[in-house]
């Protein structure tokens, strides 16, 4: 039996935080009573006709540019046509053949592997309305009774990104996406909220045989809603698609659904008719020129991205490549670890500091890096007394505890709470010297030869000293003492 | 040539209801039209440019600046099925 | 009072007895409104009269004359009934719209309410502007007041035969195909298409986007040139819409010296009836005797523009068309299973049948497959079109035909076969492919039925084509109105009211 691979392709869709919508000036808005964001344009009434958001293109660029794409000189809008509740003009307005970006890739990190993926193409549209199935089964389709049309997302700016099929596993897929995420969030022009459904997904997948250069048939998973599912979704249709091919089957290609209760994938009941979207050229529109100028502008002025800030990390501060992609990850984050380092603690303690006690702190609490009672200052203070030995690192976990607690200073609450670091030589001897007179049997290991039951004697001595006894000191006391 | 399946299958496309009698009909008329439509392919075309559009004019947009949207009242004024504030349609089947 | 008659009064006469104080717009809109009650049974140009409307309006501009003294204040206007009005039914005559009230106003429209035009109704239209002679209209058949056994044309054949009837000062109309020429040309009147793009669509229920456009139906070249002054300009609502190079004129020429007219002889190579083709030849000798040089031209492409018109034309309007889908506003099937059926039955049901032809046309020619044959095809032959009368234009300043290959037709008799009533636009059509500005004037009568002649122009030349109409306009003289016979009935005439003042 030969060994197969899965070969992913990934279609993302991401809303625009601009302030209008794509094609008429009503507020782009969240969580809104329904229907309060209408106007003629976005509920199609007749003779209604669009006018294209100049921000929608700019954000759109900002991030065609940041996958390395090559944005086109000229730009047309397509119909797409197909009846929906939520498509109020029965056609999206959408790009097709001369879409506002072509030919980009994108880099990013599987563990300490770097995998690069082409990015066939980025293009602007707008977004469907929300749709409400109301009676039988509430919220599903199947079975309910009638749906409800709420138009205010109708017409959001819509930014679709379609990668080639160069994503080697669903691991990879996952990593892709949430890198893209970090990606487009940091450009400022979505916030690519999941549970607002401002990043979207679908995922295509076919598996050959390993090495082959040929593609099989692909299926396609739609309705994706969370990293987790897409990678257990995927990782559930490879044997799927193997066994049938094993069995000599054949793969259909097909829409299927991914079932998180049950884990596996079904098809999705096969729609009536073939899609046939009948594409033209959007005669209410005209062409959209891009003056190299221009581009170069939005170029000059795009953020430090994820990516580029982790390698700048890893020189700048000899960080580990795992450690630079977590700090480089949002630029809030970025920016409170240069903070804390440039008040002069150590990049790597400060790197071990954020990402351990502060990053745990920020999801317990829901703060964003930046915000909440641990400032940069604070953080640095602490960094350095653990690092000239003020306080032990245990101490410093609960000294970092109590400055969210206590709202203080961390030099206030080593001193509030007697956590200074014991390096009294005569308190430390004492201390040994106790715990060597307590444990004949273990100095007799030790002396036989077992050197690790040395911690066990550190550890005897930190827990009688509440943790504080500096570490150093004590290590060469009690060698000094069972070795003498 | 056009026949009764492409008339039915663009109707349904369209999403127009046509009695089998209107089928028939369309058919022979399309056939007619699509006949004389079809003189087009007497021109050698190699070359020639479409035209989408006889305008010179590129770059039309609008600056993100919000306007006052309809009221609600406005909006669901004219529709046909109304629930919770909402357009109502039919069950998706 | 002077005595007014509704069947020769014009736009500029009007504005002056306004202006000087001679008669009131109350009194002016009643000379409409009472002719309206007199024809209109007859010739039933007008989906919506909006009596109260007019009435109160009218009464209000002469109240407050001084604050109200736009340049169109008080003047009388009927609109094609598929420009939306807030507060005003707008049915496109399709029963899909049967009672859809718009949130909004088209921008054309609103731009002569802001000069305080009077609005006395809503016209009557080919269903979505989708045909020559208003017989598509789901509503009621308009009728031409020169022979109400005859057709007034189409699309816009209720502003047409309004204005012709006297029911009307003016009006305006959209023109796809032909669709303000044609039935002005049918009717005896003026009727302008401009340059695509000069004046806004927003507003102007889309039949083919690439090709519509709002225009004037008047009595007089001056009243064209008048009407067309207030409704041009770029609307930000419209990305096609432009800003005309030079602001419209009003025209003043008596004379052509100079003026180069170009004769294309693919237009009359084709059926232009005998008395039509007539006053088209006494009209070019006018044309020299007012100092013009009329050059025989060609048009190679002309032939094939009309293929390719029934390609963009529908395929546009198929997906235009699609958001008539009974889900926000206009009709709803009754009962519906589920979606799917709703969909099918309200469109099945909203509809009527050339509109549904063209939707399928349309959907075929846009489908998987047939793009390239049909629609590429087409956009191809556009280019062609164009590239004819770019030629054309750098040897002539204008180009002149017949308006229409036939006078007023009688209702019913090329309803059978939709391809003998698309030929009647085989005059207009090109210059709607190349977006070109184009007028139809009144040059005589053929067996009593008025004959239209055409004018086209390069892009942004309305005033040049307006100055040229208006000279001829001038030496044409035409002076008869509207019988209001119906020879049908044996030659039987409405009597009484209109009848006899049109003849004092
Ligand atoms: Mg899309
Ligand atoms: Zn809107």
């Amino acid at each position: 039996m030969s060994a197969w691979e899965p070969v992913i392709g990934l279609e993302m869709h991401v809303e625009l935080d601009t302030r209008t919508k794509m094609f008429c000036a009503c507020e782009v808005t969240k969580g809104d009573e329904p229907n309060l964001h209408t106007c003629p344009k976005c509920l199609a009434h007749p003779g209604a006709l669009p006018v294209v958001n100049e921000r929608a293109v700019e954000y759109a660029a900002r991030i065609a540019l940041a996958l390395n794409c090559s944005v086109q000189p000229r730009n047309i809008f397509h119909r797409k046509n197909y009846f929906y509740p939520d498509l109020p003009k029965a056609y999206q307005i959408s790009q097709y053949d001369e879409p506002l970006a072509v030919d980009g890739w994108f880099e990013y990190w599987v563990d300490d592997e770097k995998l690069g993926c082409r990015i066939n193409r980025v293009h602007m549209e707008e977004d469907a309305a929300k749709l409400v199935h109301a009676g039988g089964d509430a919220g599903r389709i199947a079975g309910s009774d009638f749906s409800m049309v709420d138009f205010n997302r109708g017409g959001t700016p819509l930014i679709e990104i379609v990668s080639e099929p160069d994503i080697p596993s669903p691991e990879a897929a996952r990593e892709f996406l949430q890198q893209l995420r970090n990606l487009v969030i940091e450009l400022g022009v979505s916030e690519c909220n999941m549970e607002e459904g401002q990043i979207r997904w679908d995922a295509n997948i076919s598996v050959r045989p390993e090495g082959s250069a040929e593609l099989g048939t692909r299926t396609e998973l739609k309705n994706m809603n969370s990293f987790r599912y897409l990678q257990q979704a995927l990782e559930a249709e490879i044997p799927r698609q193997v066994e049938i091919i094993e069995a000599g089957g054949r793969i259909d290609l097909e829409t299927l659904h991914f079932d998180p209760d049950t884990g596996s994938t079904t098809p999705l009941r096969s729609k009536e008719e073939a899609h046939d979207y009948r594409y033209f050229p959007e005669p209410d529109l005209v062409p959209l020129v891009i003056d190299p100028d221009w581009v170069e502008g939005l170029r000059a002025t795009q953020p430090e991205l994820p990516a580029a800030r982790a390698e700048r990390f890893m020189s700048q501060y000899s960080l580990s490549r795992a450690d630079a992609l977590v700090l480089g990850s949002s630029h809030a984050l970025a920016a409170f670890y240069e903070e804390v380092v440039a008040l002069g603690a150590g990049a790597k303690p400060v790197a071990n500091w954020t990402m351990g006690e502060y990053l745990a702190h920020l999801n317990a609490a829901g703060l964003e890096a930046g915000h909440g009672h641990v400032t940069a200052e604070r953080l640095a203070k602490l960094v350095k007394l653990v690092e000239d030995g003020t306080v032990s690192t245990s101490s410093g976990k609960d000294v970092f505890a109590r400055m969210i607690a206590e709202r203080a200073e961390p030099e206030e609450i080593v001193e509030r709470h007697g956590l200074g670091q014991i390096s009294d030589m005569s308190k430390l001897k004492a201390a040994v010297a106790r715990v060597v007179a307590d444990n004949p049997a273990q100095v007799e290991q030790y002396r036989g030869g077992k050197q690790q039951v040395l911690g066990f004697f550190v550890g005897q001595i930190m827990k009688a000293t509440g943790g504080r006894a500096n570490p150093q000191l004590v290590n060469e006391l009690l060698r000094k003492a069972l070795d003498g | 040539m056009i026949g009764e399946d492409d008339v039915r299958y663009v109707a349904k496309l369209a999403r127009l209801r046509l009695d089998p009698d209107e089928v028939a009909r369309m058919a022979a008329e399309l056939a007619k039209i699509l006949a004389h439509i079809g003189k087009m392919s007497e021109l050698d075309m190699t070359g020639v440019p479409p035209t989408a559009h006889v305008l010179d004019v590129v770059n039309v947009t609008r600056p993100d600046k919000p306007r006052p949207s309809l009221s609600r009242a406005d909006a669901l004024r004219n529709a046909p099925a109304v629930s919770d504030d909402c357009f109502r349609v039919p069950r998706m089947g | 009072m002077p005595a007014l008659d509704p069947l020769r009064l014009t736009a500029r006469v009007a504005k002056r007895l306004l202006v000087d104080g001679e008669i009131s717009s109350a009194e002016l809109t009643k000379v409409y409104l009472d002719q309206i009650a007199a024809v209109e049974g007859h010739v039933r140009a007008y989906i919506r009269v909006t009596y109260d409307n007019a009435a109160k309006y009218s009464t209000k501009v002469d109240r407050e004359m001084q604050a109200m003294r736009g340049p169109l204040a008080g003047l009388p206007i009927a609109i094609k009934d598929n420009m939306v009005t807030e507060g005003v039914t707008t049915t496109c005559a399709s029963r899909i719209l049967h009672d859809y009230m718009p949130v909004y106003t088209a921008t054309a429209v609103r731009q002569v309410w802001d000069d305080h035009v009077v609005m006395l109704g809503k016209t009557n239209l080919d269903e979505f502007a989708m045909g020559s002679s208003t017989e598509n209209s789901s509503y009621q058949t308009t009728r031409n007041p020169w022979d109400l056994a005859t057709v007034p044309g189409g699309s816009s054949g209720g502003s047409a035969a309004a204005v012709a009837a006297g029911e009307a000062l003016w009006a305006l109309g959209s023109d796809t195909g032909g669709s303000i020429r044609q039935p002005a040309a049918l009717c005896g009147t003026v009727g302008m298409k401009p340059t695509y793009g000069a004046v806004s669509r927003y507003g102007l229920v889309a039949f083919a986007s690439s090709l519509d456009q709002i225009g004037p139906l008047t009595r007089s070249v001056y009243d064209c040139a008048l009407l067309l002054q207030h409704i041009v300009g770029y609307d930000p609502n419209d990305a096609t819409s432009v800003a005309l190079p030079e602001p419209v004129a009003l025209p003043d020429a008596e004379r052509l010296d100079g003026l180069r007219v170009g004769i294309p002889a693919e237009y009359l190579a084709v059926g232009i009836e005998p008395g039509v083709r007539a006053r088209f030849d006494e009209t070019i000798a006018r044309v020299e005797e007012l100092g013009g040089n009329c050059v025989e031209i060609s048009l190679p492409h002309t032939e094939y523009a009309l293929p390719a018109y029934y390609i963009i034309a529908p395929a546009e309007a198929s997906a235009n068309l699609a958001r008539f889908d009974g889900v926000r506003y206009g009709y709803r099937c009754a009962d519906p299973v589920d979606l799917l059926d709703m969909y099918e039955r309200t469109r099945g049901e909203g509809f009527g049948p050339e509109v549904k032809r063209r939707i399928v046309i349309g959907t075929y020619a846009l489908s998987a497959g047939y793009y390239d044959a049909y629609y590429g095809r087409a956009q191809k032959v556009r280019t062609l079109v164009r590239r004819d009368f770019e030629r054309a234009f750098a040897d002539v300043d204008l180009i002149a035909s017949p308006t229409s290959p036939s006078v007023a037709f009688k209702a019913g008799s090329r309803t059978a076969d939709p391809l003998s009533m698309y030929m009647c636009d085989i005059c207009t059509i090109p210059v709607n492919l190349a977006g070109l500005p184009a007028i139809s004037i009144p040059c005589g009568l053929s067996d009593g039925l008025p004959v239209g002649f055409q004018l086209i122009g390069p892009a942004f030349s309305e005033n040049r084509i307006l100055q040229a109409a208006h000279a001829l306009e001038g030496a044409i003289g035409f002076a008869p109105a509207p019988t209001f016979c119906d020879s049908g009935a044996d030659a039987a005439c409405l009597g009484a009211h209109a009848g006899t003042e049109a003849q004092e």
